[in-house]
């Protein structure tokens, strides 16, 4: 596996609702805490990459507007979309301008502000949210689309409400501990008893998937700070390599979609090429981060990425093998569902975590036994979209 | 133009494909197949992608196929709320097509199971609008 390209700088923002700044100081949040953390000045970077879902921003082409705040110019800067996985995708193309030896470190910042737009905008966006000619008009959204894949998957496989509960409370596990997740509470049982009146967990919201089972949305940034070997070296004491990438892309419409009960076909085909690259095996990952916008997502992307065969990711969560002590610890800072989900920024978030964990550096959630392989599955749309993203030291 | 007469709310009122409502109007549901190399589409599409050929006829969508999954809103995007709950689902069929679309509101949630016989039939809404669903068999 080749060492040409490593992350030298992690940041985040808290993840909140309703962020009290404009787009250009929530940028600076998690910029500020990554170039603290690379130790190095803006006269270092050669380029900068932004990251968002455009539906959101009021402003037109932010690439440009946010560079100036960050100190970034006159090194050029442009914008990359792929909806929830923007900033995976930026860091794959950042990747691809360090190992050209076109750049030498390049910052890749996402961001969302989705409290930027008001709600009845955002109701009216989500409309619009898929194919706008031939799915959008039957009044599709975001959770239905999950919700088609967790009714195949559950009919043959035999996953339960009480299995995908289950990951939620994994989540909440780690969402308490996780002191820049937007959901701070614990989850139990008891918050998706429908026959408990207080129980805001277990309203259907497109059947079979619940309120609990769906993410927080959230403001947030992420910023990754690349690098090549001699200027990773030079300012980094632990810099974390990236060992392998693979992404792919899938149909928008529904009907053009292979067997739904196989779950996401961006995410193994996007784990293949990655493991591929990487040379290494789904049994060689210490430490994963999972795109886990619902709970049946997390359960697919276990399949996915070869933590389990086909059908049989729910013993995982039954085993507890998912847990920060269990054989394969994945969403140890709480996942998408208590983390938050401020999509643009979603991807950078799992690769700082990733990064802090291979560094021993992620604090109370830190997977023991000094891990040395971590993974980021990162999904735009409804697996539309797909990057694997493996890291080493 | 055309276009925005399709389903409960168009988004898009320009398509080459917008014959597709005035079959809909006829009470066929058809998608499009390539005279060149005989590709088949559904949803419809004017220019075929596996030979770039822009020579493009419509086939009927066959009535029997097997519903491959389904889910059941509770909410819906703005301007579709007065419709909760509804379900929609994907048909597939022998040959590889596949069909998206709501299920029939007569279709009561303990009557729809995974796997189950369906049909389509094109509809029409009280405000002139036209669209297709599924139905049982
Ligand atoms: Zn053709």
């Amino acid at each position: 596996m080749a060492k040409d390209v490593a992350v030298i700088g992690v940041g985040q923002s808290n993840f909140v609702r309703g962020y009290e700044g404009s787009i250009r100081e929530l940028a600076f949040e998690a910029f500020r805490e990554a170039m603290q953390d690379a130790g190095i000045t803006n006269k270092d970077v050669d380029a900068s990459v932004f990251c968002s879902a455009p539906e959101y921003d009021k402003q037109r082409s932010p690439a440009g507007v946010l560079a100036e705040y960050l100190g970034l110019i006159p090194q050029p800067t442009f914008y990359v979309e792929t909806v929830c996985s923007s900033s995976s995708t930026g860091v794959k193309v950042a990747y691809s301008m360090i190992k050209s030896g076109l750049h030498d470190v390049v910052v890749v910042l996402g961001f969302q502000k989705m409290s930027e737009i008001t709600s009845a905008e955002s109701q009216e966006r989500m409309g619009r949210g898929a194919d706008i000619q031939w799915e959008a008009p039957f009044g599709t959204m975001m959770p239905a689309y999950y919700a088609l894949y967790a009714q195949a998957y559950m009919a043959k496989n035999g996953l339960t409400h009480d299995d995908l509960m289950n990951v939620r409370i994994k989540s909440g596990t780690y969402g308490q501990i996780n002191e820049r997740a937007v959901y701070r509470k614990g989850v139990k049982a008891s918050d998706f008893d429908p026959n408990n009146p207080d129980a805001r967990m277990a309203a259907p919201v497109a059947w079979p998937l619940r309120v609990g089972d769906a993410c927080a949305n959230a403001d947030g940034s992420s910023c990754i700070i690349l690098a090549n070997a001699e200027k990773a070296k030079a300012f980094s004491k632990k810099p974390v390599w990236i060992l392998g990438i693979g992404a792919a892309s899938e149909a928008v419409n529904m009907a053009s979609r292979p067997d739904f009960s196989k779950g996401l076909s961006v995410g193994y085909k996007a784990a293949e090429q990655a493991y591929k690259m990487a040379g290494i095996k789904p049994s060689d990952v210490k430490v994963a981060e999972v795109h886990d916008c619902f709970t049946i997502a997390e359960i697919m992307a276990y399949e996915g990425l070869g933590f389990a065969p086909m059908g049989e990711g729910k013993q995982l969560i039954r085993e507890k093998a998912t847990y920060k002590e269990g054989r394969i610890p994945v969403n140890v800072d709480g996942g998408l569902l208590s983390k938050g989900h401020p999509i643009g920024a979603t991807g950078g978030s799992q690769i700082r975590t990733i990064v802090l964990q291979l560094r021993g550096e992620a604090g109370p959630m830190q997977v023991p036994g000094e891990p040395d392989i971590g993974l980021v599955h990162n999904v735009g749309g409804v697996g539309l979209y797909g990057n694997v993203t493996i890291f080493g030291r | 133009m055309g276009f925005e007469k399709f389903g409960r709310k168009s988004f898009t009122g320009m398509t080459k494909t917008a014959k597709f409502v005035d079959l809909l109007a006829e009470g066929k549901i058809e998608g499009t197949v390539c005279k060149q190399c005989g590709a088949k589409y559904f949803p419809p599409r004017a220019d075929c992608a596996a030979c770039l050929s822009k020579d493009m006829d419509w086939f009927e969508m066959p009535k029997k196929g097997k519903l491959e999954t389904y889910t059941i809103a509770y909410y819906a995007p703005y301007g579709f709320e007065k419709d909760c709950p509804y379900t929609m689902g994907v048909v597939e069929y022998d040959g590889g097509l596949k069909l998206f679309a709501r299920l029939s509101g007569d279709l009561k949630p303990e009557d729809i199971k995974v796997g189950m016989d369906v049909s389509i039939r094109p509809i029409k809404y009280e405000d002139g609008q036209l669209s297709f669903e599924i139905t049982k068999a």
